[in-house]
This record gives C-alpha cells, structure tokens and sequence, in this order.
C-alpha cells in the first residue's frame, strides 16, 4: 500500500520539497533568529551562542521616548490614510460603473491602475520635482500667482498632506478593481425597475449601487483596521526625511535605523516582534469581527 | 427638468470627474517628462509645468551614455527576468500538489505556508540569516528571500481548483505522470493567471528597493531602484542643506533626475497593458482570498 501509493505520488512530493525547504529556511530561519529579542545578541557569538537576558531589552525598548513617537506616528500615518484613502475607490468605482461608453471606460481604467505598478523610488522622485522648495512645479506656480510657496517636504504637516496625496494617488484606481467586481454581481433588473419607478441616477446610485457593494465596504474597511501596525518601510523611508523625523519615522524605520544603521541589533528585532505581536493580534481580531459581521475574512 | 436632459447632466459630470482624476494620475508623469526635456535654465526658473520648455535630448543623451546606468538598466532586467522564471517555477511546483486532495501531509504543507502570511522574523533576524548564509553582497540576497509569495501561491491554487478534474483524472488513465499532466494539461490551460503572477513577480522585482538597501554594500550590484534612490536622497539632501544655508552637495541636474526616473519606468509601462485583461481577475481573486 505504501509503497504503491509513494509510486503513485513521489513526483508530487518532489515538487513540493523545493518550496518547503525554501519555506522553512527563508521564512521559518528568521523565526528562528527571534530569540535574540531575548539575548544579548552579539555578532561574533552568534544567535546561538549569546547569553540570555529574559525581558531586558523589552524593557529597555518600552523606555525609549522614540519607540512611543513610531508607534504613534504608525497608527497616525495608517488612520489618515484610512479616513483619506479609503472612500476615494469606492467613490471612482461607482462612478465608472456608471460609465456607458466602452471605450471611455476602458482607457481611464488602464491609466486609473498605473501608479499602483510605480515603485515608491520613483513616486519619490517625482514627488520632489513636483513638491520641492526650490524647484517644484507646484510651489513654481503659486509663487507665480503671487502666493506664498509651502514647505510640503520639510515641514510637519504640509509634509503629511503630501505623504496622504501619495496614497491616494498611488492606490485610489486600483482599489477600484475589488468593488467593480462586486458591481458585477448586481441584477440589473434593479436598476430597470427603479428608472420605471421614476428613481434619479443618484438615487438609485445610493438606494442599489452603494448597498450592493456595502458587505465589500464593510470586509475590506474592517481588514484594513487590522493593519494598523504594520507599515510598510518603502513609502515612509523615501517619503520622509529628517527634517519631518517627528512624523516620519515609524516602526519599520526605526527597526532598519536601530539596527542595521546603528547595529542595535537586539533592541530593533525587540521592536520588531512587538510589531509582528500586536500585528497578528489586530489581524485575527479583526478577521474575527469581519467574519461575525460580514461572513467574509481571510481566513 | 425632463429625464433625457438629466440623465445628460449625470453623463457630463460624471465623465468629466473621471477624466479629472485620470488627469490627475497622468500629470505628474507628464510633468517628468516634460522636466526630462527642458533646459536646466527653464526648470530652475520655474517654467516648466506639462510641456517642455526649451526642449532638448541632453538629459537622456547623459543617461544613455553613462556606462554605469545602462549596466545597472541591463543587470536590473536580466535580475528581474531570472528572478520571475525562478519564482514562477517554484510556485507552480507548490501549487501543483497543493491541489491534490488525496496528497498526505496537505494540510501540514499549507498550514507551514499560510502561518508565514501572519508572523515573520521582522527584519533583523532576516538579515542576520543572509548574513550567516553569506549571500551578503551577492545577488541571491536579491532573488532566494521571496521565492514563494504566499500571496501568489493561493491564488494559483484556486485557479488550478477552478480546472476540471476530470481533464487529470483521464490523463492518469491514460498513463500520464503528474509531471507530464502539469506540464501539458494544466499549464498550458493557465496561460492568464500565470501572465498575471510573472507580471507581479516582476514588478515586485522590478521596484524592489528595502532589500537592495539592506543587503548590497557593492555598487556594481546596486539594482536600478537603489541607484534611482541615491540621487533622490542627493536632492533632498540639498534641498535641506539649503534651508540651512550651507549647501555642499553636487546637485544632480533636474532634467537627468527626471530623465532617469523616466528610464525607470518606461520598461513597466511597455509590459503592463498587455497583461491588464488578465491581472484584473487575479487581483481580485487575491483580494478576496487574502
């Protein structure tokens, strides 16, 4: 039986070994390598042969002004993008539903999902030529109007105005794609029925439209809660600068600053598992909730 | 107000919201552009805003003829291209068994899979792994740490579980080994998600940035994102500096930045309309599962 069912299926077997040693050494390695949020880690002795110290670092990382500063500035950064980027897909992909024209529909959905292809490199670049003091497009054009040029990159919060600008830019048309599908489901005898009965576009827009796409709203926003401590390291690194350190820095930062610039190895992986902790515990959470509400999660 | 007038209405205003907001994705690269064409004189005065102003060749002429950016240009693609084709295999070699519901130990190989989707090693044990793998300063610091999206894979698994079984079931019986069904049966079946997931291994590639930041030291590695980088970093530097009245660093010229953040790009833009029919069904599938 065994032997018949390993000729039937080593090949499968094979197939999966690759993936699965690439797992457990890439993926599950650096699990590994956690403890030494728990070591006096130091590079010559190794992960293994440093001394142990229980919650010291903890405790050293849980006094540090600036871990409360990247915290607070990681949820700031996610809430604001939340309340900014959130709604602006919902809202282009309502109105692109209501496009007739093929044509019309296709080519702004093709523009519409390019900035999401963009590394943050260049959105970086970009952002200077168009934002910056002495050169950018948009401080050119209100001097020329007679105004005042604003800081937007080295200043706190015209600094924060553009990092949100970014966001949405980056991310509004392809969010898009998630509630165009769940458009695709909706009868469109609905929308026969309510022209008959007299309904406006915008009614049947906020009587049919929006609530079809509610459950999708209402998954998605309470998934996104659950990313509140994650940040990625791109956008805020390259976006921001020491000149905005105050609201720029947050916990992906501060892991790379503390420990690869400054060699800080045991305080920065500290940072990071607390991250990874609090993380997974917003994830399943709102995983969870999502699943009572709506039915529909990740997991 | 009759129906027909109203219904226009809602049609002007509508479209031209859309066309606001496509404009408003489209100007800052047309702004680079521009800026990539203009004379350093228009772009420091301040004159250039869609449309080059005194427009000339000279930023991409220095682009083009930098041995080192068309070395970085050529090392990017072909790390790019080898990183896709190797991802590409691996997922498909996890994804296959995956989706064979009379494979032991399944569920154990997706629980070790799905688990890493919500809890990492953070950055600093990843990087001391590829420090104690030597693989610092080497390109495979660039290419082994994301062979398998996770992400990737489970979309891969539901569109190989959207495939007929009985297409296998009859292969089998025909003799065919699970190799020979996946290689001729499967795959050729899976054209479009398969265009979709190379198209995200490569722009993740393509842009990938923290990586390259983290585990080259050597310049003649520096992938084109990190290149890109420092002579942003070099703008922003001086931009500061000047603020405080002491600027000492040598400014990349406008017009070659741009230049060189349009060289960035355009490879993207070549392959993406191409692949948009079918990467919008697999984000959604994505989307959806995870």
């Amino acid at each position: 039986m065994t032997t018949t069912y390993l000729k039937r299926y080593w090949q499968l077997y094979a197939l999966i070994s690759l993936p699965i040693i690439y797992f457990l050494i890439f993926r599950y390695g650096p699990m590994y390598g956690v403890q030494i949020a728990f070591k006096d880690f130091n590079l010559f002795q190794g992960i293994s042969g440093s001394e142990w110290i229980g919650f010291d670092a903890f405790r050293e990382v849980f006094g540090m002004r600036d871990f409360y500063t990247t915290l607070r500035n990681t949820f700031m950064l996610n809430f604001l993008d939340l309340v900014v980027s959130f709604p602006a897909p919902i809202i282009l992909a309502i109105m692109l539903y209501e496009v007739r024209f093929k044509w019309f529909k296709k080519i702004s959905q093709t523009i519409l999902y390019i900035p999401h292809f963009i590394s943050w490199v260049i959105i970086g670049g970009i952002v200077y030529q168009l934002f910056g003091n002495q050169s950018g497009m948009v401080n050119g054009v209100l001097e020329s109007m007679g105004l005042n040029s604003i800081p937007f990159l080295t200043e706190k919060n015209p600094w924060l105005v553009t990092y949100l600008f970014t966001g949405v830019w980056q991310s509004a048309g392809w969010g898009t794609i998630l509630y165009l599908a769940a458009l695709t489901g909706v009868n469109k005898e609905l929308f026969e029925a309510a022209e008959i009965d007299g309904a406006s576009r915008l009614k049947r827009i906020w009587h049919i439209t929006l609530p079809s796409i509610k459950p999708t709203i209402v998954t998605l926003l309470i998934l996104n809660l659950g990313h509140m401590v994650s940040i990625g390291f791109d956008r805020p690194y390259i976006i921001g600068n020491t000149a905005v350190r105050e609201y720029s820095d947050v916990l992906s930062t501060f892991v790379y600053r503390v420990g690869l610039e400054s060699g800080q190895y045991t305080l920065a992986t500290v940072v990071g598992l607390f991250q990874a902790v609090v993380g997974l515990v917003f994830v399943l959470g709102s995983n969870y909730i999502s699943k009572k509400t709506t039915g529909e999660g990740i997991l | 107000m009759s129906e027909r007038t109203s219904n226009r209405i809602f049609d002007i205003v509508n479209i031209s919201f859309i066309t606001l907001f496509v404009i408003f994705c489209l100007a800052p690269f047309l702004h680079t552009i521009a800026i990539s064409f203009s004379s350093n004189r228009a772009i420091t005065s301040g004159e250039v805003t869609i449309f080059p102003k005194e427009f000339n060749w000279d930023a991409y002429i220095q682009v083009f003829s930098d041995q080192s950016m068309i070395y970085s240009l050529g090392y990017t693609t072909v790390l790019t291209i080898a990183t896709t084709v190797l991802c590409m295999m691996f997922t498909l070699a996890a994804a296959y068994p995956l989706t064979k519901k009379k494979l032991k130990g399944r569920k154990l190989f997706m629980y070790v899979i799905i688990i890493t989707m919500f809890f990492s090693g953070g950055i600093i044990p990843e990087y001391l792994l590829i420090r104690d793998l030597n693989l610092l300063n080497s390109v495979w610091a660039l290419i082994l740490p994301g062979l398998v999206s996770p992400f990737n894979l489970i979309i891969l698994i539901s569109f190989f579980r959207g495939i007929p079984e009985s297409l296998e079931e009859s292969a089998e019986i025909d003799g065919s080994s699970h190799v020979h069904t996946l290689f001729k049966i499967i795959l050729p079946l899976s054209m479009p998600v398969l265009a979709t997931l190379a198209l995200f291994y490569a722009v993740g590639r393509w842009n990938g940035f923290q990586d390259s930041l983290m585990y080259i030291n050597d310049p003649k590695l520096y992938p084109l994102q990190l290149k890109l980088f420092q002579m942003v970093q070099n703008n922003m530097v001086s931009e500061l500096t000047q603020m405080e009245g002491a600027n000492r660093t040598p400014l990349t010229p406008e017009s070659l930045k741009a230049a060189t953040v349009i060289f960035a790009t355009v490879p993207i833009l070549l392959v993406y309309p191409w692949l948009q029919k079918y990467f919008v069904s697999g984000a959604m599938l994505g989307a959806v599962k995870g």
